[in-house]
């Protein structure tokens, strides 16, 4: 059969199933939109190259369909309007993906934020943190306590005395010189 | 998201029966002829009708208020078509020609009757009122409006609003005449035109929530 005949054929086929549907046969409407959808598939593709963003250009117009299948005059071919439909939610879709694209960044590093340390390894303060720890180790025993306490913990003086039985005055000497050891450990790594 | 086959299972389930619009001219039309009868009976009982009909004995002045009706009717028909999917895009310049007349008609009567800030200065004081009187009449026709080519769904709305408030607007300001016992200045026409680009401009911005585009 000559191209111009099979269309013409397409054109007649999918018209009458239109008609079916605009009066509510069901069956006849999921076999119009089954036989429309490659079409509409082929139109997409000249919009979006992307396959899956193809896709969702013909889910749209699918959707489009249904919402404004009132609108199709049946005294009117039924391909045309079809394809105005599938340009119009094309153009739609491209303005929409490049108003995205002006405002947001596709960043893969982002997407990974689990809490467990394995999952960030990358990030830097996951790194810091294991460094720190055997540097921390090798402080003596009081001024490791009294960094942690005040430092890390973040209890007050009163609270960190009572807890390790120094003075609030030896406290603020022991942090004072983690802090200096740290620093010179630090430097010599 | 649903694969394709599932959404169209989807859809074919949950389809009911809709019946098909009427063509777009004979929407048009019969929205037309409803807000004419209207304008009609208000025309009747409110307007120096024998004022009004002086007037149009000057063929310019005739030509200006045919071509305020002209671009009313012609642009809100276009709205009607430009609501469809399938009708032409070209439809949203159908409004020009009769818009070119019109600004051309009350442009050379603007040259004629001056400003109005002369001996006739008296006139500046009713330039307001045309301007209200134009908003006042436009923005209800153009909820009418909207609230019936809604129905199309339409899938570009900006061009439908814009044809739609023009259309209104046009006719808004040639109700007017029949009320506006007095020559069109430079005045009244900048006032008549701004009135028009503020319902033109409303329409624009709410476009979206008064089209209710898919």
């Amino acid at each position: 059969m000559p191209p111009t005949a099979q269309a013409q054929q397409q054109e007649a086929t999918w018209a009458q199933l239109m008609r079916a549907a605009q009066g509510g046969d069901k069956r006849g409407y999921e076999q119009l939109l089954r036989e429309i959808a490659p079409f509409v598939r082929s139109l997409a593709r000249r919009y979006c190259r992307n396959s899956t963003l193809a896709e969702d250009v013909v889910q749209d117009v699918l959707l489009c369909v249904h919402r404004i299948r009132h609108t199709w005059d049946p005294s009117r071919p039924f391909c045309p309007w079809l394809a105005a439909i599938t340009a119009r939610r094309g153009i739609d879709r491209i303005r929409r993906d490049s108003r995205i694209n002006r405002h947001e960044i596709s960043d893969e590093d982002a997407y990974e934020t689990f809490s467990a340390p394995t999952a960030n390894y990358e990030s830097g303060a996951v790194r810091a943190a294991e460094e720190i720890g055997p540097l921390l180790s090798a402080l003596p025993d009081r001024q490791r306590a009294a960094l942690e306490a005040i430092k890390l913990r973040g209890l007050s003086l009163a609270q960190a005395a009572a807890e390790s039985g120094q003075s609030v005055a030896a406290l603020k000497v022991n942090v004072h010189r983690a802090v200096k050891s740290l620093r010179r450990l630090l430097r010599t790594d | 998201m649903l694969d394709t086959n599932s959404l169209i299972s989807s859809l074919g389930g949950e389809l009911t029966p809709a019946a098909p619009l009427r063509p777009p001219l004979r929407r048009a039309l019969l929205w037309l002829m409803l807000v004419g009868v209207v304008a009609a009976l208000a025309v009747t009982h409110f307007a120096r009708l024998e004022i009004f009909m002086r007037r149009m004995e000057a063929p310019r002045v005739a030509l200006e208020n045919l071509s305020a009706l002209l671009t009313g009717v012609v642009s809100i028909t276009a709205a009607f078509y430009l609501s469809l999917p399938d009708r032409s895009a070209l439809w949203r310049y159908a409004p020009l020609p009769p818009l070119l007349l019109w600004v051309a008609c009350s442009g050379l009567g603007c040259l004629q009757n001056g400003s109005g800030m002369g001996p006739a200065g008296a006139r500046l004081g009713e330039s307001p009122h045309c301007f209200e009187f134009i908003l006042i009449i436009s923005i209800p026709l153009g909820i009418l409006l909207f609230a019936v080519l809604r129905r199309a769904r339409p899938l570009a709305p900006l061009p439908v609003a814009l044809c739609g408030a023009l259309g209104v607007g046009a006719l808004a300001a040639f109700v007017l005449q029949f009320f506006h016992p007095f020559e069109v200045t430079v005045v009244d026409l900048a006032l008549h035109a701004l009135a028009v680009a503020v319902t033109v401009g409303l329409a624009a911005l709410v476009r979206v929530r008064a089209l209710a585009s898919v």
